[in-house]
């Protein structure tokens, strides 16, 4: 049986996974150049958000009904804390050197996990979520589409694209634009750049909580550690596609989802390599591959938005 | 202006974090002594387990078994003259925060023995701290067979490397090819996808379980590695089922399993996964949806709730109000526990009543030549500091719960 289509599907659930978080990263970056460490326990905490709206709705509710308003209760929870983080962790922080906004995402993102290892009843362990239940699609013999890839698969398109209409053709996207480019300049131009920089920490929250009900549909639970490595690889992503720039994050994303399902399916049957692949290395080929890429091309895939700047 | 206050306020707190810290360490010297208004010596035992993180359940479990044994001995008695204390720390299943626990315990110098930890890799890096101090340290879940009969094991040397390690739980020689048995004779499985997580229990079992599947006569028709808290494995998956295989064997621990088993299930292939003690936990049944009907684990010793023995041990875990189950290793950490306050009657008795004053020494010792019947049955250790319990059971998940399928006593 050819696994090739299969194999790439899976990447590419991955990876479309991976972008939706990345968005976070790659927004705040181009608007003030702050990795946010923190955004993995943003996504980690819109999963819990969007289970303690689902455990608050009747029992026997449709997921068709739950699942958006599980959307809602997650990006109500993770854009809270985002703005909460932005306001009282890093403004204060905003003309300090840039170390010191680095050290407060990193404690802010042990601080996050902590809390809601402490508070969520139950999140000592992994803790169930709704699980899309029934048969995937079968889109052709070798190729079945689990629901809920189908449904990262489908929905982060969407958001894309109505980031992209947002960010090119609304007053506020130019203004963010804008903000980007050069903050002082666009204060005098009459911007709020405060408004705007809470904004983007908003939005890439609200992209988060989308990828978190995606993977708790997937995988059927979430846990207080999750956010730590699906974090760091979305952060990743964002790098492959050029950080700072909101295209560059699917891309990258997918790029990577593909590179890792394809390394662990492929690399041990090239003559010569057998033990270089598997499950064992996903990792390994993912980071060289990021790594080949900065050298060959080190504004990412599609470049740094923010590069002309400087 | 702002520096200044900044600068203020830091100084203040580190004043009065090191104030408290101070009344911590006073308290601690007026207690310390051990002798109080009673006449009564309190002794600790300590407990390294993962109290934090997605092996916490199992960790818990451990925690509140050994605090359940040592105030069953207080309350009767058990050593007069003698009061037990538990002292427990999270390792986090982390070897570098067991070996910083390790050397803690050691500096405090009322803990006789020590219960733990949970993983076989942390345990590696903890025997030597506690070799060095000559600390016993019990554990009721570790299972890879170097820790007690040396690297070379496999080869057929056998040279016990720490005089202070023991444990409670049998290794994996003994439960991989139980499993494998099983899965080729009972089962009639002959052709195995092996996956491991890469650490030392997960990919010592899976290895143990292939040579004995390949020496009964099946066939290993892939291999595949998952990495620790990950938890997309769908490519994996899809490798099982182009692989043809008719059972999937996992080295590892039910975060991973329990995933792993889901979404083999979800490529449509409906093969039953098997794996060891590290998956035997109903953890791994939720993890894993509702498709993992037919899932096989092995674990040490009969199960607990069918053993006279144990009814007690669970009329008394649920009337002691803990906030979490006993899990998988409550009864072994509850005999862990007891062989170590046996050994402190031990060396007490020797001692006219006394605690020696190398206690340490004395209940390494006595901890060679226990014997009593425990809540796992008989407990004693042999010439390795391995448990002479060879009991082993093989679970199957059924309707969203483990049952008991095959109890048995390992014989080569």
């Amino acid at each position: 049986m050819n696994e090739l289509p299969q194999q790439l599907a899976n990447g590419l659930a991955l990876g479309a996974l991976y972008g939706l978080i990345a968005i976070g990263y790659t927004m705040v970056y181009g608007i003030v150049q702050l990795i946010n460490f923190a955004h993995g326990e943003i996504f980690m905490i819109g999963g819990f958000g969007a289970l303690t709206t689902y455990t608050a709705l009747p029992s026997g509710t449709s997921l068709l009904v739950a699942i958006p308003l599980m959307i809602v209760g997650g990006a109500i929870a993770s854009v809270a804390v985002a703005t909460a983080a932005e306001r009282f962790a890093y403004r204060p922080l905003r003309s300090a050197p840039r170390l010191a906004p680095l050290i407060t995402a990193i404690g802010l993102s042990i601080a996050l996990q902590q809390l809601v290892w402490q508070f969520y009843p139950d999140a000592k362990k992994a803790v169930s979520f709704p699980e899309f239940k029934g048969e995937a699609f079968h889109l052709l013999d070798n190729l079945a589409i689990q629901r809920a890839d189908a449904f990262v698969l489908v929905l982060a398109p969407l958001c894309m694209l109505a980031l992209g209409v947002f960010v090119s053709k609304s007053r506020s996207g130019r203004a963010m634009q804008a903000t980007a480019q050069d903050p002082d300049t666009a204060k005098l131009m009459g911007i709020n750049t405060d408004r705007i920089i809470v904004m983007a920490f908003a939005i890439g929250a609200a992209f988060a909580a989308v990828a978190a009900v995606a993977y708790g549909l997937d995988k059927g639970q979430i846990n207080f550690e999750m956010g730590f490595i699906l974090g760091l690889k979305a952060f990743t992503a964002a790098v492959l596609g050029g950080i700072g720039n909101i295209y560059g994050a699917m891309v990258g994303g997918v790029v990577l989802g593909i590179a890792e399902s394809l390394s662990i399916a492929y690399i041990e049957d090239i003559p010569g390599m057998q033990q270089l692949g598997g499950g064992a290395w996903s990792n390994v080929w993912a980071f060289v591959l990021l790594i080949v890429v900065l050298l060959v091309r080190p504004q990412g895939l599609l470049g740094e938005r923010v590069a002309d700047r400087a | 202006m702002r520096h200044r206050s900044l600068l203020i306020l830091t100084s203040v707190l580190t004043t009065g974090a090191l104030t408290l810290t101070a009344c911590g360490s006073r308290d601690e010297g007026k207690g310390g002594g051990g002798d109080n208004a009673g006449g009564t010596t309190t002794v600790v035992i300590g407990v390294d387990a993962p109290l934090t993180g997605s092996l916490s359940a199992l960790g818990q479990g451990i925690k509140n078994s050994v605090d359940l044994a040592a105030k069953t001995a207080n309350k009767n008695k058990e050593v007069p003259g003698i009061t037990f204390k538990v002292e427990a720390l999270d390792d986090q299943a982390v070897p570098a925060s067991g070996q910083a626990n390790a050397t803690k315990l050691v500096g405090n110098k009322d803990v006789v023995g020590v219960v733990g930890p949970l993983n076989s890799g942390v345990s590696q890096q903890m025997q030597g701290v506690f070799a060095a101090a000559g600390l016993a340290q019990v554990s009721p879940a570790n299972t890879n067979p170097s820790l007690s009969q040396g690297d070379n094991w496999g080869k057929g040397e056998f040279k016990r490397p720490f005089k202070t390690y023991f444990r409670t739980a049998a290794t994996d020689v003994v439960q991989g090819k139980f499993a494998a048995q099983y899965l080729f004779k009972d089962a009639g499985k002959k052709k195995v996808f092996v996956v491991d997580d890469k650490q030392t229990y997960g990919a010592g079992l899976a290895a143990i379980f292939s040579d004995e599947f390949k020496r009964l006569g099946g066939q290993v028709v892939g291999t595949d590695h998952v990495t620790v808290k990950e938890t997309d494995f769908s490519s994996t998956a899809d490798k099982v089922k182009a692989s043809g295989a008719d059972s999937v064997y996992f080295g590892g621990q039910y975060p991973e399993g329990g995933l792993l088993s889901d979404q083999i299930k979800k490529t449509g292939a409906k093969v039953p996964v098997m794996g060891g003690d590290g998956i035997y936990d109903p953890a791994f049944i939720s993890a894993s949806g509702e498709a993992n009907d037919g899932d096989l684990a092995t674990s040490i010793g009969y199960p607990v709730e069918k053993l006279d023995t144990a009814k007690k041990f669970i009329a008394d875990y649920n009337a002691g109000g803990y906030k979490d189950p006993y899990a998988a290793y409550g009864g072994y950490s509850y005999d862990a526990g007891w062989a170590i306050i046996q050994a402190v009657k031990a060396a007490v008795a020797a001692n006219n009543g006394k605690l020696p004053t190398d206690a340490r020494a004395k209940v390494t010792e006595a901890l060679g030549k226990v014997s009593f019947d425990g809540v796992t049955g008989k407990v004693s250790f042999d010439e390795y500091g391995d448990t002479t319990n060879k009991q082993l059971t093989v679970y199957k998940v059924e309707g969203g719960k483990w049952v008991d399928v095959k109890s048995d006593t390992f014989n080569q």
